[in-house]
């Protein structure tokens, strides 16, 4: 009785991952096929011969390796710069006192309430004004801050105790340097966690990139694909290996630093 | 030391320190908040120079009388319905399958999770050609037991179930991880407890395992509630730039963007995003009513 269980589970467990796994298969499948074969059918599931060939197509059919370098600059300084503010931020409510800490505490809570899509009119007419559209800046200036990701580190923040501050500032420690010296290396694993959610955020970003560039030199990978599957219309081998190259990059981030990013949610998980 | 008052020595210091955030969050959160609510109520609006002329009520009423943001808000609502159950009662199965089994849970756990960390509009062309109406993989399978060929994504009433097929698929991952970390939270001895009780596993599973994952369970509704109220970009990568056929998949987000972007009615576009506010707070607010009730923790 308890084998045949055992047996099931697997066995849901598997077409679950079958079905799962699919879409990636087929993607990589299309984009090494010929184009008579994309339409065969039945399906071929493995192609004959590997065209290889259409990577290279795809790559010189959009400017994807413009995109490419755009993704890697908005992604890199939006996480750095984000990380940058929030830990100092996450630091001062943590650990020092100001006056109107818990009202600016509650009010950022409170933000955290509305919908960023609702934020998407004003913050264009701003960069507008301020004559960023298409620039990097637009790209990347309204995401230098995260009350989101202050909080999370505010967290781990708390859990080193105030003894371990004032023992450094008795040792004659400046707030700076226990901060960079002590809490940050104390607190690496839910940096590690948020830097890498945020990567994938940014990296996979699209309405936000959408709306503040016409300029096909500014776009990022997803908008750069998005347009292109228009030119691509249905060379659906060319497409997929598009898609393909727009994926991988986060599928290696994920697969290197799996335990960071399950880490990352659970721990969202556990505070709720 | 700890509880002293803070002085002004002491509050210069903290806002250096949070200056560069606080800088960046009052000019792309608070304020544009702020802005977003005024904005709603402009009804005459130069955007070039940023000067209002009029204010008005007018917006709303526009939105009250449009038929497309009635249907934008009554596709918002299927979708939300149509994703969010069955999203958990899945997420919930797999996890629950995921907590008992010993050799490759991790594995799986890596598989059903991979749709998170993948870019919606990639994943989103792959699923494209997989609905394709004549050579999608969808379609092949639906023939091998003998269901014609569904045309999913240009016949209106197939685009949102493909819509939320899809979204399910993308989300399922973040859910089992949740599950997961609720289920290791159960002490086994509740388990042991009800065994001596003499209680079978449905029961177990009724009586301690739903009870106890009750907040898990909360939290993944809001989030999904919420995240499923702002869809948009599986809309527009699935149906390459449109809100679907005969607007089928057109929804709040999709609304003000349109309004917005292609429009330019920034007035009507801000109304919609205030509609939008109010109505997962509105949502928020019954969740948090109805899980004082039922939630235990």
């Amino acid at each position: 009785m308890k084998k045949v269980a055992s047996i099931l589970r697997y066995t849901i467990l598997t077409l679950g991952a079958l079905i799962m796994i699919l879409p990636f298969f087929w993607m990589l499948s299309t984009s090494l096929k010929t184009q008579p074969e994309t339409v065969q059918i039945p399906p071929v599931w493995i192609p004959k011969q590997l065209q290889w060939g259409n990577y290279v197509e795809a790559f010189k059919a959009a400017p994807f390796a413009r995109y490419f370098v755009n993704s890697v600059i908005v992604t890199g300084v939006t996480t750095i710069g984000q990380l940058f503010t929030s830990i100092l931020a996450a630091f001062a409510f943590s650990k020092l006192r100001f006056w109107g800490k818990n009202i600016l505490f509650l009010i950022f809570l409170g933000t955290m309430m509305i919908p960023g899509e609702m934020l998407i009119i004003p913050n264009f007419v701003t960069l507008s004004n301020m004559h960023l559209v298409n620039t990097y800046g637009a790209l990347i200036l309204p995401w230098l801050a995260s009350f989101f990701t202050v909080f999370t580190l505010r967290q781990t923040f708390n859990s080193v105790s105030d003894q371990t501050y004032f023992a450094a500032k008795i040792d004659g420690a400046s707030d700076w340097r226990f901060l960079w010296h002590i809490l940050v290396p104390m607190s690496k694993s839910t940096i590690t966690a948020v830097t890498v959610l945020q990567v994938i955020g940014s990296w996979n970003a699209f309405m936000w990139p959408l709306i503040v560039t016409n300029d096909e030199n500014m776009r990022t990978l997803p908008v750069g694909l998005q347009a292109f599957t228009t030119d691509a219309g249905t060379n659906f081998a060319l497409l997929m290996a598009a898609s393909t190259f727009v994926i991988i990059p986060m599928v290696v981030v994920y697969i290197f630093l799996q335990k960071y990013i399950i880490a990352g949610i659970s721990n969202s998980g556990l505070k709720g | 030391m700890l509880n002293e008052k803070p002085t002004v020595k002491s509050s210069i210091k903290a806002y250096l320190y949070l200056l560069p955030m606080l800088v960046i969050t009052f000019t792309f959160n608070i304020y544009p908040i702020i802005k977003s609510f005024l904005m709603s109520f402009y009804t005459k609006y130069d955007f070039y120079t940023d000067v209002v002329s009029a204010y008005g009520f007018s917006n709303f009423t526009y939105l009250w009388n449009d038929p497309d943001f009635h249907l934008a808000v009554r596709n918002t609502l299927v979708f939300v319905v149509g994703v969010v159950p069955l999203n958990i009662i899945i997420s919930l199965f797999i996890a629950l399958l995921l907590n008992k089994i010993k050799r490759f849970a991790g594995a799986f756990r890596t598989i059903y999770f991979l749709p998170f960390v993948t870019s919606t509009v990639a994943i989103a062309q792959v699923w494209n050609w997989i609905y394709h109406s004549d050579y999608g993989l969808l379609n092949y399978f639906l023939g091998l037991v003998g269901i014609n060929p569904i045309n999913w994504l240009n016949d209106p009433n197939w685009a949102m179930p493909a819509l939320i097929i899809m979204s399910i698929w993308k989300g399922l991952g973040f859910n089992i991880v949740l599950f997961l970390v609720g289920l290791n939270n159960i002490n086994t001895r509740y388990y042991q407890a009800a065994e001596i009780d003499g209680a079978d596993s449905w029961h177990q599973f009724t009586n301690v395992t739903l009870p106890l994952l009750s907040p898990i369970t909360f939290l993944v509704t809001i989030n999904g509630v919420i995240g499923s109220f702002k869809v948009f970009d599986e809309i527009f990568a699935l149906f390459q730039g449109s809100s679907g056929p005969s607007k089928s998949a057109l929804t709040i987000v999709y609304y003000l963007y349109e309004k917005f972007y292609t429009e330019w009615k920034y007035g009507i576009a801000a109304a919609s995003g205030v509609v939008l506010f109010f109505l997962i707070l509105l949502v928020t607010l019954i969740q948090l009513w109805y899980s004082r009730k039922h939630v235990h923790y």
